[in-house]
């Protein structure tokens, strides 16, 4: 870990200021950061902490705009009722994230600025453009099970890890950012950026900018929602697929779906091509297999993560079985 | 470069400590190189197994992830803090022991934290409930039976 200058913030225009000095990163729960900072993967002169600050922890379920503020713990968030019955995808997507202890300190704005898990960029040697551009991808003809098949390039196969993240992208989901400057919202398909040439840059957040918020519209669809994980053990673990799927239903037939997808591609990822075979139908697994397949058309797969394609289809199936069966 | 130290109170199993530290030193490496209590262990030391698990302010944390800085104006509670003040084990300590719930010893002074807390916030109702609050727990020597029995019978106590 390099030196660092430690500052404590204790209003969020001091963050702000002090987030807009050379060299500052920004730490709210650590989980992600102090682990990044150890394996030099983030290196920041002037940390940030911003965990202590007042007023950006609460969280309204209940109006026509679902809010989150950044500082709102995982496991706090989990265990809200109203969320639970309202929007039970998003509530599980926390749920059947990480540990309990990692819940119980990671924020929800954090939560949206994980960096991948891809070995090759964790590890501090390999060859990885997002850890060092130009330097090429030791995941193209590597170990590559775990990569992702949907948004990746050329210069980068890694995933975007998280679930709550997933699970947001089903949902009319915004981000809320603050800087000295002024504030800014940004639709959450546009937070997070395709890799492309330039695969070091993961989101819009520029240098002295804090996620202040989470937004959501509310809807309907969001109680007939679920969030299907994945894994290789049953619980504390990464998604190797999930799937998002909100549905509005008139008897048995589809009016409206929402359908997303986790541990496949470089970003959170919205599968429109799913919920167009969904909506106007009636719910069948053939319909809801259909959907799934329509999810992976797209996708590009390596040597050893094609397994994924079934996977996720039967997952999107899965989600969307089960959200149908939500009341 | 000289490393610069800051000054940082942590308040452990009751007890103020007034230290001075160099930011980059964790909650971990402050309670076991500076305060002398080694009873919190290091295992991944980046949040995988769960061996350096305390409690900030009532929540089962990792304290390889936590800056000690960052922990400056919380409670924090140890392994060490458990017993009664005549020596007598905390309950869940003592169903560690009837239970037979580990066996080298390592990962069990994180285990008890986190099962005290699983108890304490009520995510006892099934053994799969008590499995999955605890699974940021892990045993090499694969003591979870025993773990979760241990669990199960200070959750049926209370």
């Amino acid at each position: 870990m390099q030196p660092f200058t430690y500052v404590r913030a204790d209003s969020l225009d001091a963050a702000l200021s002090e987030a807009s000095q050379p060299g500052a990163a920004i730490m709210a729960g650590g989980t992600t950061m102090v682990d990044l900072m150890r394996g030099n993967l983030a290196a920041p002169s002037r940390l940030v902490d911003i965990g202590h600050l007042p007023g950006l922890s609460e969280i309204d379920t209940t109006g026509p705009v679902l809010r989150f503020g950044a500082l709102a713990r995982m496991a706090d968030v989990a265990e809200d009722a109203t969320l639970l019955r309202d929007y039970p995808a998003l509530s599980e997507s926390l749920r059947l994230a990480a540990s309990q202890q990692l819940r119980n300190a990671a924020t929800l704005g954090g939560n949206i600025l994980q960096r991948t898990r891809c070995q090759y960029f964790r590890d501090g040697i390999s060859n990885c453009n997002k850890r060092v551009p130009g330097s090429g991808c030791s995941a193209l003809d590597g170990e590559n099970r775990e990569m992702g098949l949907l948004g990746t390039s050329d210069q980068c196969v890694a995933t975007y890890p998280g679930d709550w993240g997933a699970a947001l992208a089903a949902f009319d989901t915004s981000v809320e950012l603050r800087s000295v400057g002024g504030s800014r919202t940004v639709p959450f398909a546009q937070f997070h950026l395709p890799y492309g040439d330039d695969p070091a840059h993961e989101s819009v957040v520029q240098p002295g900018e804090i996620v202040t918020a989470i937004t959501v519209q509310a809807m309907p669809a969001g109680r007939k929602s679920t969030y299907v994980k994945v894994r290789d053990r049953q619980s504390y673990a990464y998604a190797v697929v999930s799937a998002t799927v909100a549905l509005e239903m008139d008897g048995d037939t589809v009016t409206s779906a929402r359908v997303s997808l986790g541990g496949v591609a470089s970003k959170p990822w919205r599968a429109p091509e799913a919920e167009a075979v969904l909506t106007g139908r009636t719910l069948t697994e053939a319909v809801a297999l259909e959907a799934g397949a329509a999810a992976f058309a797209a996708a590009r797969p390596l040597h050893h993560n094609a397994f994924k394609i079934e996977l996720g289809r039967r997952a999107v199936a899965r989600a969307a079985l089960l959200a149908s069966k939500r009341t | 470069m000289s490393v610069q130290t800051i000054p940082v109170t942590l308040e452990v199993n009751g007890h103020n400590h007034s230290l001075h530290l160099d930011p980059r030193t964790t909650l971990l490496d402050a309670l076991r190189e500076h305060l002398g209590m080694t009873g919190t262990k290091v295992g991944c030391n980046h949040g995988t197994c769960g061996a350096c698990t305390v409690h900030i302010d009532g929540h089962a944390r990792l304290a390889c992830l936590t800056l000690a800085a960052a922990a400056t104006g919380h409670s924090i509670l140890t392994i060490e803090g458990l017993a009664a003040a005549d020596g007598t084990p905390h309950p869940m300590q003592a169903a560690f022991v009837a239970y037979d719930a580990l066996q080298c010893g390592y990962c069990t002074p994180g285990q008890i934290m986190s099962a005290i807390a699983c108890v304490a916030e009520g995510h006892t109702r099934t053994d799969d409930e008590i499995r999955d609050y605890m699974s940021g727990n892990l045993c090499r020597c694969a003591a979870y039976p025993n773990i979760v029995a241990a669990v199960r019978h200070v959750a049926g106590a209370v």
